[in-house]
């Protein structure tokens, strides 16, 4: 193995080092960085997510040489990409079931967060970085839903926009300046690829402020307790490179299935109809990612309600860190959460299906009472379960759960979490 | 009452799911799926299935549908050689993009680099020769359809007399699988409407099969390109999966 330590390597790097520490920066954070040596498979979604990002920046800005932002030529603009841009196909259905892809790390990822309790101190702000990646998230994917101006995309873009309406008073206002008309039409599609363009990087430069909030304490791990020391960690390179790159080929190959096998699996057939003002489909129907949201919102009788609990939905996650008052961070030693935890990923699966269906009967009422419980979950039984339950013995360190008895007792020591200058 | 709540919504959704599948089995029956050559990993286009396919939407479909996303260079995918594709443009008449040198606008034979022409100059003219309907362009209809190419399929062959009590409308015809069932277009096919030169029998399932390949691979055509770079990509993946497994149990094996 090369000597990578700082201050080693040619010259030419010494020199830079000296003045811009960039090799050395890379060398600490990505080589010798500290990592606890009991991470689960569930800590590759962050680094897959990630990988994702810039999979969807690099097709995007290829499709953005082909594409035309004008309500006139925008779908057949799609098309053309499709049939006549070399490999036109791969980027589109890459980008396309990208989003899918990215959603489905991201929403692993939260969850993984949620179970071992991964938004408690002193991880506080790391998490709500991620909240906000998320947000951000959403926006760029509704408006990146609207580029081909599909029947799909003008009606969710209709529907979405609408929603500001509900703000008393000046609601219709805000629609209109969100239009840049009175109704969806050209300068809404080319607003919304301006910005479908920006917060991409938008959301690059808060993952690096998540990736500097993370490397101030380092992961945390299955066992939801501090890192005490060296014999607790293992550096990143090789063990969690290599880890990593495992799940990233796994991980790809459920994404090429998705582009090469069944690429429209995740679509709506609606969307190839070229987007008909004078037409609405039959049921407006956002992507998969965002019926839990659309459920809520579809689950309030009064649509002022409706549109402040769905965001409010999201919003929520904010506060999480907050809302939790158990001391324990796993729901390894938490008996109750442990199963609390698995109602939540029920409850937020009904709500997704509640969203791919009509409001009729039964479906309204399961929306409503899974919307009951989500705020249920967050609001009441976090705060409460903190109080209420009693959690198990914690081991003693890493080291010892891990080795079970050879170095631990010996190597383990109580004491503060290392942080990180 | 946590309990409770689990309870009931598991319930809930048990009943609703029998519910609705009970009342779509009043309304429609389940698409018959058909066998096409552009199934599964391998799938490609049957090219003589497609050609048959492309003669019967030249002389049934077209009258009334256009495929606004081909041109006739695309058709030598089908196996059409160049003089044949060439041969084809030539026997349709188009509009030239620009004016000539008078600034008037003037037809001419087409050549493989023009659009496939569509019947109708503009949605006003088609809906006026179709009672008010416009028949929807055929290029992306099986990726536009729930169902695909088994409903495009179904649609075709889905004529019946309505069932006795069933309220139907000036002009509309019954169709099995149509939403609603109610649909404007008159039955496209009948057996024997074309003549195939191959001397496959034209019955009505025949023709209905052989345009919907045709109409798959109008919607899709990078569909081949697509199943074989996958399969290299996934046998790719697998080897490097395998590699990466491989290196991880070693690089970890002390660290247990």
């Amino acid at each position: 193995m090369a000597d990578t330590r700082p201050g080693a390597g040619s010259r030419i790097i010494r020199w830079i080092d000296y003045r811009l520490p960039f090799v050395a920066m890379l060398q600490h954070e990505l080589y010798e960085y500290p990592t606890p040596r009991n991470l689960s498979y569930w800590w590759n979604f962050g680094s897959l997510s990630g990988i994702m990002l810039v999979v969807m920046i690099v097709t995007g800005i290829f499709l953005a040489m082909q594409y035309t932002p004008h309500a006139d030529l925008a779908f057949d603009s799609v098309e053309r990409i499709m049939r006549d841009v070399d490999y036109g196909w791969l980027l589109r259905y890459a980008h396309m079931n990208g989003a899918s892809m990215f959603f489905a790390l991201v929403y692993i990822h939260l969850f993984r967060g949620l179970y071992y309790g991964s938004y408690k101190e002193p991880r506080e702000l790391l998490w709500i970085l991620g909240v906000i990646i998320l947000i951000l998230m959403i926006a760029t994917a509704f408006m990146g839903y609207v580029l081909p101006w599909g029947q799909m995309s003008y009606w969710a873009a209709t529907v979405i926009t609408n929603l500001f309406s509900a703000i008393p008073l000046i609601g219709q206002r805000i629609v209109t300046f969100l239009w840049g008309g009175f109704t969806v039409g050209n300068p809404t599609l080319n607003r919304f690829y301006a910005l479908h363009y920006l917060l991409p990087f938008v959301i690059l430069a808060v993952v690096l402020l998540h990736l500097i909030a993370l490397h101030r304490f380092g992961s945390n791990n299955p066992l939801g307790i501090d890192m005490k020391g060296p014999q607790d960690t293992l550096p990143f390179h090789p063990y969690f490179t290599i880890k990593d790159l495992f799940g990233l080929a796994v991980f790809l190959l459920v994404y090429s299935f998705f582009v090469f096998y069944a690429p429209n699996f995740l679509a709506s057939s609606d969307n190839y109809i070229s987007a008909n003002p004078m037409q609405t489909p039959n049921h407006i129907v956002p992507e998969w990612y965002l019926l839990p949201y659309y459920a809520i919102l579809r689950s309030v009788p009064n649509k002022l309600l409706g549109v402040i609990l769905a965001f409010g939905s999201i919003f929520l996650l904010f506060v999480v860190p907050w809302l939790d008052t158990s001391p324990v961070r796993s729901a390894r030693f938490r008996p109750i959460y442990k199963w609390v935890f698995w109602l939540l990923v029920i409850d937020v699966s009904a709500l997704g299906w509640v969203g791919a269906n009509p409001p009729e009967g039964l479906v309204v009422t399961v929306g409503q009472i899974a919307t009951l419980y989500y705020f249920v979950h967050f609001l009441i039984l976090f705060p409460l379960l903190g109080k209420l339950e009693r959690p198990r013995p914690l081991p003693f360190s890493i080291a010892t759960a891990v080795l079970q008895g050879g170095g631990g007792a010996q190597l383990g020591r109580a004491g503060a979490p290392i942080a990180r200058p | 009452m946590l309990i409770r709540i689990v309870a009931s919504t598991a319930l809930c959704l048990v009943s609703c799911v029998t519910a609705f599948s009970a009342r779509a089995a009043d309304e429609t029956p389940p698409l018959p799926h058909q066998e096409w050559s552009f199934d599964g990993v391998f799938g490609t286009y049957d090219r003589a299935s497609a050609q048959r396919g492309f003669q019967v939407y030249k002389e049934v479909c077209s009258a009334c549908h256009p495929v606004k996303h081909l041109y006739f260079r695309n058709l030598s995918d089908l196996g059409y050689s160049d003089d044949e594709v060439k041969a084809i443009a030539a026997s349709y008449q188009v509009t030239n993009e620009q004016p000539n040198d008078q600034g008037e606008m003037y037809q001419r034979p087409g050549r493989p680099s023009d659009r496939i022409p569509g019947p109708f100059p503009n949605d006003q003219a088609a809906r006026v020769a179709n009672n008010g309907a416009l028949p929807p362009d055929l290029s992306m209809i099986v990726k536009a359809r729930d169902g695909g190419p088994d409903y495009v399929y179904g649609l075709l062959t889905g004529y019946k007399e309505p069932p006795p009590g069933f309220n139907m409308l000036q002009g509309m015809q019954y169709d099995v699988y149509f939403p609603g069932h109610q649909i404007a277009m008159p039955p496209p096919l009948s057996d024997g409407a074309v003549t195939f030169a191959d001397g496959t029998p034209a019955t009505v399932p025949q023709m209905a099969h052989d345009v919907v390949t045709f109409l798959t691979w109008a919607a899709e055509p990078n569909l081949e390109p697509r199943h074989r770079t996958g399969f290299k990509v996934t046998l790719f993946l697998i080897v490097v999966a395998g590699l990466f497994y491989a290196a991880k149990r070693k690089i970890w094996a002390a660290a247990h």
